[in-house]
């Protein structure tokens, strides 16, 4: 009688184990398995091809006329974070800087009929456009400022598109993994397509918080466009370029980070 | 648990148990594409997590003073890893804030490689495991609800009937004793099972959905301010990590649930469809 007690306990505790045992094994199969997966080309471009579908039902749902929300000023945090590049240690920066921007002018060219430069003077002139909004960076963290600026749409009417371009690339001054020795270009770059283009809080920002845009935020230029994650924001902006395609711009997919692996469309 | 075909009693040996069909084939079908979809979204949530491993409540990051934070610092005796809520802060070194992966020195990262999609960190990857599936879940949730009420699945066997509601109390006291009904109260959910579905059909799951809608900048602009009905967009991250924690909750006793009832039976009825009603004799000297 103890004998087939103990026999039947012992069988209940190897189940036990065999259970614990091939519910460890699956797990780590299953984490390997996965690991692998995101190694594998075609398995991530399966994997990434789910942003057309989000950003198609994204235009869908909330087209280019809905607006991003507003804040009001008691809503603006004190500082206002600054991420990725916080002081660009570019030569052509540097001497922009130490000359207080005066000498900046934004080139904006590309597949246009007329290109052209602005100054910052010039930007300022033009009619402007302030906003109070909430920046959110796709770590997770959401920061609230008011910028002011002038509207893209309109300076993208001053150049005049042609009609085979599609995508407005910033060109900035930060180059990403220091100087390149390698020739490997690394300074940040971003596209957007026209429908955020002429969305009307899309705009190149040269004040914050009512005081002229801080170096840590991107000056003397940055971009503001509103229904997108961060590192769609443009900071330190050298050139707009108008272009039909991205694919032969430096890793092709769009933008500096979107060549490390994220995704082209931020709205998510 | 749908009762479509019970073997006639003529047919069936006194001894043998009962058998029903219990859940038809959509429900299993969903069920399965649930566990996969809820597995990987919620660890690559986790890895996305630790690009950022604090949580605030609001519109926007009070980074001084998040409701609850992970991180690793240095003391006397080497890094500890560690959980911060509300100003407390416990040591968690080894899972939380600092842990180990296999082969490598400790890290400081919030979740452990075991517990996040892919195992190191790696956030834009773990963005594109967790969108793609975030798709799958939310249409097979969609077809899911749809068919729980035009079957009429939501009626006949997930709402609890007043007299279920009335016997509430001894539900209770069966599960606290880990006594699972038999016979033909064997045959439909209990009361307790009914509400904590229902809870999670129509309270965790779209919480978990619209909350991480709310993160989304562009879903924001649907109706200007709308991410406010969640207290803002912060406030939207923290319900959707909250509401990820409940389900993990809840599938953690689902599945406790599920080997105290009887692992094989259970699993085959989500498997095959037919549930061996247990009765109350059989179960004597069968149970340990």
């Amino acid at each position: 009688m103890k004998t087939t007690f103990t026999l039947m306990r012992a069988r209940q505790r190897d189940r036990r184990h065999l259970l614990r045992g091939a519910v460890a094994a699956a797990g780590s199969a299953m984490l390997a398995g996965c690991d692998r997966l995101s190694q594998n080309e075609s398995f991530v471009e399966t994997l990434k091809s789910a942003q057309h579908l989000s950003r198609a039902a994204h235009k869908i749902v909330a087209p280019r006329p809905a607006m991003a929300q507003e804040f009001s000023a008691g809503d603006v945090a004190q500082t206002f974070r600054g991420n990725g590049t916080l002081n660009p240690g570019d030569p052509d920066y540097v001497a922009l800087r130490d000359a207080g921007f005066a000498t900046y002018k934004l080139s904006v060219g590309g597949l246009v009929a007329r290109p052209a430069e602005f100054t910052l003077e010039q930007l300022r002139a033009m009619p402007s456009r302030t906003q109070i909004t909430r920046h959110d960076c796709v770590e997770g963290w959401s920061c609230i400022g008011k910028w002011k600026g002038v509207q893209l749409g309109p300076i993208l009417d001053l150049v005049e598109p042609n009609p085979d371009a599609k995508f407005v690339v910033f060109r900035c001054f930060d180059s990403m993994e220091g100087p390149s020795l390698d020739g490997r270009d690394s300074r940040y770059y971003e596209s957007i397509d026209f429908d955020d283009a002429y969305h009307a809080q899309t705009i190149l920002a040269y004040e914050l918080n009512d005081k002229p845009l801080p170096i840590v935020n991107g000056a003397p230029l940055r971009c503001r466009v509103e229904r997108q994650l961060g590192y769609k924001q443009a900071k330190y902006i050298r050139a707009i370029e108008l272009v039909e395609s991205f694919a032969a711009i430096r890793g092709g997919k769009g933008g500096y980070w979107e060549d490390e692996g994220y995704e082209w469309y931020g709205g998510i | 648990m749908d009762i479509e075909a019970t073997l006639p009693p003529a047919t069936v040996d006194a001894r043998a148990q009962r058998r029903i069909y219990r859940h038809r084939l959509p429900v299993r079908l969903m069920h399965w594409i649930n566990v996969v979809c809820l597995t990987i979204l919620l660890m690559s949530g986790l890895n996305i997590f630790n690009a950022h491993p604090a949580l605030y409540w609001g519109q926007e990051s009070t980074f001084a003073a998040p409701w609850i934070s992970f991180g690793a610092r240095n003391t006397p005796t080497g890094p500890i890893g560690y959980t911060r809520i509300a100003g407390h802060e416990f040591d968690t070194t080894g899972v939380l804030g600092l842990s180990t992966a296999p082969g490598s020195e400790p890290t400081a990262r919030a979740f452990p490689w075991w517990a996040t999609i892919p195992g190191g960190q790696w956030l834009a990857m773990a963005r594109h495991w967790h969108f793609f599936f975030a798709w799958i879940f939310v249409v097979n949730g969609a077809i899911y609800l749809l068919y729980t009420i035009f079957s009429r699945h939501l009626r006949r066997d997930l709402v609890p009937t007043r007299a279920e509601l009335r016997n509430i109390g001894r539900s209770i006291v069966d599960h606290v004793k880990l006594k699972h009904p038999t016979g033909d109260a064997a045959t439909r959910y209990n009361v307790l099972q009914s509400l904590t579905y229902l809870i999670v059909i129509f309270g965790l799951l779209p919480l978990v959905v619209i909350a991480g809608l709310a993160m989304s900048p562009r879903l924001d602009t649907v109706f200007t301010g709308w991410v406010e009905l969640l207290g803002g967009r912060q406030s939207a991250r923290t319900l959707h990590f909250l509401a990820a924690f409940g389900l993990l909750l809840f599938v953690v006793v689902h599945v406790a649930e599920v080997f105290i009832a009887g692992v094989w039976n259970e699993m085959r009825s989500m498997i095959t469809g037919w549930y061996a009603v247990p009765e109350a004799d059989a179960r004597k000297g069968a149970r340990p």
